[in-house]
Formats: C-alpha cells, structure tokens, sequence
C-alpha cells in the first residue's frame, strides 16, 4: 500500500500580543492507505494544530505555517492555491470534530447540510442528493432518516449529532477522514457507539483514517500505528502493540504509568509527572519534556533530539535508553 | 472506620425540579426527576463513587446532599446532624463541616478575587479566626498543604494552571476544616498527568486527615482507582452498588455491564479481546421516564413485567446492592 500523505518538518506558530507562540515545531510523519494513525497528547501539545495546518484551516494571521510541506499524492497542500485546495477538503480529505454542537450550523437542517457537499463537490441535483443524504443517515445508524432530514441540529442528542457529523464527513467518500478528538465530549457508552460505527464504517470502504485524542484508552482500541506528541513535536511513533508493550520515551512511559486502570485491581498510587506542560511563547531550547523527566541528562537541557529508528517501526526523540538508562 | 457508624446516610433522597410553562401566569406543568428515591450510606474516612452518565443525576444528588438544594424528599444525615432541617447556626455549623470540590477549576474561582481572599473566606464566614493576618498565615499553610508556593498568595486565579486551580479549590473546601467533602469531577477538566497530581493530593489528604469523600464522576477507570465503594446511578435512581473490585469483576446490573464494558482499556490486545455491550438509543428524559425498571427500553435482558414494575433495591449479598428483577 502507498503512501497517501507525507508530512515534512511542519512548523506552525501564531503571532499573538503576548509573543509567538511555538505550535508545531517541525514534524513529519507519513499516511499510508488504508491505515488508521492515532496522534495522542495532551491539551496544547499541537496535535489539533497539526492537521488544521495540512488543510489550512488555521487563521492566518494570526497563524503562520513556516515551514514544511504537506504532500498529498505528490501534491503539496500548503502551495496549492485556495480554489485548487477547496476540491480537495470536504471531498478527498474530511473531517469531524470534537463537538458536534458547534460544527454543526443551528438554523439550517439537518438535509441542508449534508446535501451542500453532495452539490458541491458531486455535482448531484437537490433530488439525488437528498436520496443519498437518506441513505448516508441510515449508514450511520439514524433511524427514521427520511424525516430526521427536516430537523435541526438541536432535535438530536450529542450522540445523534456526531453520527450527523460523520455522515457529512463521508458524503463524498473521501480518501483520508481526520478525527479530532470526536468522542471526547460524549459518554463513555454511546463513545463505545461511535467507535463500533467508525470501526465497521473503516471495514466497509477501506477507509484510511488520523485520529486525534487525548484518549489511550481509545487509541489501544482503534488506531493501528500511533504517533505521541509533546509541546509541539513528535517525540514517540510505534506500532500500537509496541508503543503499550514497550514505551521508549520517558513521556510516554509516564503517561502510561499515570493512567488508572478499570481492568485490573489498584495495585499502587498513580505516578503523577511532576510540573506542567511547557509555555508554548518561549522558543524550545533543549528536549521539551526534560524539565519534568525522570531521566533527564545534561545534555537533554542544551540540545532537542530528533526523532530516530530505535527498532523496527520505532522512532523516539530521546537521548536516553529507557531500557538501559545509558545515554543514546 | 466503623461499620455501624456512617458519617453520611441518606434515605429515600429525592429532588425534583419544577417545569413551568408561561411567562407571567407560570403553570407547572410537571416535574424533573433529577433523583428518584435513592439510599447509601459512607463511612467514616471512606470514599464513595457515584459514577453515571451526563444526566443521571449525580450531581443534583451531590448538591442536594449538601443542602444547596433543598431535598424534595427523604432525610439526609451527615454526622448526625439532619440537613434538611437544618436552619441558622446549626445550618453554619454543617456547612463548615462538610464542602464541596467543583469540576471546573475555570468557572468555580472568582476572577477578581485573590487566592487569600477565596481560600481565606471560609475562615471568616465561619468567624475561625480573628485576625486577617492569622488568616492569611492559614492560607499559607493550606497553600503548602496542597503542593502550591505560599508566596502566590497575593495571586489571581488567571495567573494559575488548570492543575493549580483545582488545587486553589482544594484547599478552599479544606479551609474550613470539613470531616466531608463532595468531590463534583474534580478531575474532568484536567490532562491525565495533572489528573494523577490532583488524585494523589485528594489520596494523601484522606490519610493524613481522615476525610470522608463523596467521588462522583464519569471516569470509571479512575473511581475503580480511587474508591472503597460504588455506587452506579441511572435517570435518577441507583442501579447497584458494591465494593469497588466486587463491582469491577462481578456487575450484575445490566446497565453496569454496559457501561464498564464500554471503558476504553490502554491495552491494544485487551481492547481488541474485549467483549462489548454496545447499548442502542440514548438516555431518554428525566422529565418522563420509562415506567417500570427504567433501564428497561435499552435493556439486552428485558422481560415484559420490567416496564410495568419498579425494581427493588436490595442487598443481593452483603455490601453488593442490586435494583433489578432479573437477578
């Protein structure tokens, strides 16, 4: 399987009256076809900042992509122009987003929404994009779909409003949906609903698929390779069984370890990481994460380290070995 | 921790809200059923789990508890004290004695007031003491007390992170010096590695003050964590409710099935091998809930007489309460 997409030292800041603020530092990752990749981290480590910026959904200013290319088929979004790249969102590359409330417009129904992208991007006539509105509703589970259609979004539950939201997303059959953080803001049992949806939805058409979360619990359960962001940069990628099995980065060994668990007995406190996140405004200098690392060494404070194979589909961003505790 | 002594017990607890319809002229046209009718008791330096989904009510029971809203029905006692009866000095008397932790560390902090002013106001509402500078000397230890500088005092609220707001409201809930403090999703609004920080400080105050706790949240992975018992709520009433690995390992409510069944488990092999109840529909309305067992429209198990009898709470084996016919 190809490569679909191909994401090359983005960097991404925002020019606001408090300083720059240091989004996205130069990242690059590959999307292969057919492939769900989960990027985890938690809030402010620039994972929603990252797809937004491939689609250049990011206000500029004061938002500014300074770096980096996003190749999609060989076609590099950030250069493309508006028009070209207008084709491309909502039709080859969707998205969902965390709440379906605001994502969703309030005075226009339901039908009018999903039948905007058929227009547009399908040339369909009202009529056939309304029949196939009907039959995207019933694909995600709406019962009733032919008059759920003439609703507004206020007339569904939140759960209702995210099966909405994918079935906009997947109108036009796109080749890549991006997810960001979609079951967040839902309960535990109807997320556990949309996720069996996306799931058999991802089987049905072979859909390759970014998922965006703060969630381990829903990665472990979803995602196939998994990339883990800190303050900007990537700074752990592995195959999902790897990256549970046999953490490399000392963040992600702790996130691991502050994490309770449902399905085992309490057999210790938590491990808290000691301190928060870093300031964004100030330019990195040195590792990101060494000032609440375990292991950190000199050489974390002076030198950022850049992401390297450390075993087959393995990369860390880390001077040390977890496993030895040695220097790298 | 005695068994026969309960810090907190409360019986038959129900709070309805009123619906009107009208603008000058208000009809009420019928009722809420936030909390329908439901009964525990915690122990003393226990923590009780109160885990449901968005609209179960386990906020409004955690309120009502309280006395910040008045019960519509059942008694409440809280060291023995009666809440809903309660009134002038004995009601000052409870407030100091039990306090609430809010979920969002954003809105529950007033913007305008200092940290010594918001964690100093307890201590003069409750006359503790005399003087603003021996006040502002207990605001600097329960400052440390909770992992925060003592010379942040003079702050705002905006000038902390989410982690350290909610600390702010820790040590506020603790300036008075409570033996109860309800926790309302303390933890939700928070990054998983400033969860562990906020859940260790609420573990380490337990043991070094005896603190009784009520935990009510959504995060079933973290109550199983941090609770001696649970109990499970749903549209209102209590489902089932046992000790903490009894719960986990053996849920007999088929709602509690469900719900610990659609955890999310940090394990891809364990994710990819469990078996899930994916429960169909949505919450219906607390306005007009089913008759009967008011699971019964979702429930993998029902029989015809669920919609037409109301279930009852009984102790199934000792410690493990159970609401459901079909057990």
């Amino acid at each position: 399987m190809g490569t679909l997409l191909e994401v090359n030292n983005l960097k991404t800041r925002f020019h606001t009256p408090e300083g720059t603020v240091y989004a996205v530092n130069g990242i690059s990752f590959k999307l292969d076809e057919g492939e769900t990749l989960a990027v985890v981290g938690e809030s402010g480590c620039g994972k929603s900042v990252t797809v937004m910026s491939l689609l250049r959904l990011i206000p500029i200013p004061p938002g500014e992509i300074s770096s980096g290319n996003a190749l999609y088929r060989g076609v590099d979004l950030l250069k493309l122009a508006e028009e070209d790249l207008e084709h491309i969102r909502g039709k080859e590359i969707s998205m969902i987003f965390q709440d379906p409330m605001t994502s969703l417009n309030p005075v226009l129904t339901i039908g009018r929404q999903i039948t905007e992208s058929l227009r547009t991007h399908m040339g369909m006539n009202t009529e056939q994009a309304s029949r196939r509105a009907i039959e995207l509703l019933e694909w995600v589970g709406i019962p009733d779909s032919t008059r759920r259609l003439d609703n507004y979004p206020h007339q569904f539950s939140g759960g209702m409003r995210q099966r909405v939201m994918i079935a906009m997303s997947l109108a036009c059959t796109p080749n890549i949906l991006i997810a960001d953080e979609p079951t967040t803001a839902l309960d535990v049992t109807i997320q556990a609903q949309i996720i069996e949806l996306v799931i058999q939805l991802r089987e049905q058409v072979g859909m390759t698929m970014i998922w965006i979360t703060h969630d381990l619990g829903v990665v472990a359960g979803l995602a196939e390779r998994v990339i883990v962001m800190y303050a900007g940069f990537i700074v752990e990628e592995a195959i999902v069984d790897d990256l549970y099995e046999d953490p490399r980065h000392p963040y992600t060994l702790a996130l691991l370890a502050a994490l309770p668990r449902a399905d085992r007995r309490r057999d210790r406190r938590l491990k808290s990481i000691p301190g928060a996140p870093p300031n964004l405004v100030v330019e990195p200098h040195g590792c990101p994460f060494a000032p609440r690392c375990e292991r950190v060494i000199d050489r974390c404070m002076n030198e950022n380290p850049v992401l390297t194979q450390v075993a087959a589909n393995h990369k860390i961003a880390c001077w040390i070995d977890v496993q030895t505790g040695a220097p790298r | 921790m005695s068994e026969t002594d309960p810090l907190v017990q409360v019986e038959n607890l129900k709070k309805y809200f009123p619906v009107t319809h009208g603008i000058i002229l208000q009809r009420r046209t019928g009722y809420v059923r936030a909390v329908d009718g439901i009964s525990f008791f915690i122990l003393r330096g226990e923590t009780l789990g109160l885990v449901g989904e968005s609209g179960c009510g386990k906020t409004t029971a955690g309120r009502t508890i309280l006395g910040l809203y008045p019960a519509t029905d059942g008694t409440i006692k809280i060291d023995g004290l009666d809440v809903r009866t309660a009134r002038g000095k004995v009601m000052m008397t409870f407030r100091q004695k039990a306090q609430i932790i809010f979920q969002d560390p954003f809105a529950s902090l007033n913007p305008r007031w200092t940290v010594n002013s918001i964690i100093g106001e307890p201590l003069h509402v409750h006359k503790l003491l005399a003087t603003e500078k021996e006040r502002s000397e207990r605001v600097k230890e329960l400052l440390e007390l909770v992992g925060l500088n003592a010379r942040h005092i003079n702050r705002f609220p905006h000038e902390f992170s989410g982690g350290q707001r909610q600390r702010i409201g820790v040590a506020r809930a603790l300036a008075s010096e409570p033996l109860f403090i309800v926790c309302d999703e303390p933890i939700s609004a928070l990054d998983v590695s400033i969860q562990a920080q906020v859940v260790n400080l609420l573990e380490d105050l337990q043991d070094r003050i005896g603190l009784t706790y009520l935990f009510i949240a959504h995060d079933l992975s973290m109550v199983r964590h941090i609770c001696d018992r649970v109990a499970v709520m749903y549209l209102g009433v209590m489902v089932e409710m046992a000790g903490r690995n009894d719960l986990y390992e053996n849920p007999l409510h088929p709602y509690t099935q469900a719900l610990l069944s659609a955890v999310p488990i940090p394990d891809p092999k364990k994710s990819r091998a469990q078996k899930r109840t994916i429960l169909t529909g949505d919450v219906p309305s607390s306005f007009n809930p089913p008759s009967g067992c008011r699971f019964h429209p979702r429930c993998p198990i029902a029989k015809p007489h669920c919609a037409e009898l109301v279930p009852e709470w009984r102790q199934i084996k000792p410690g493990h309460w159970v609401a459901c016919h079909e057990i």
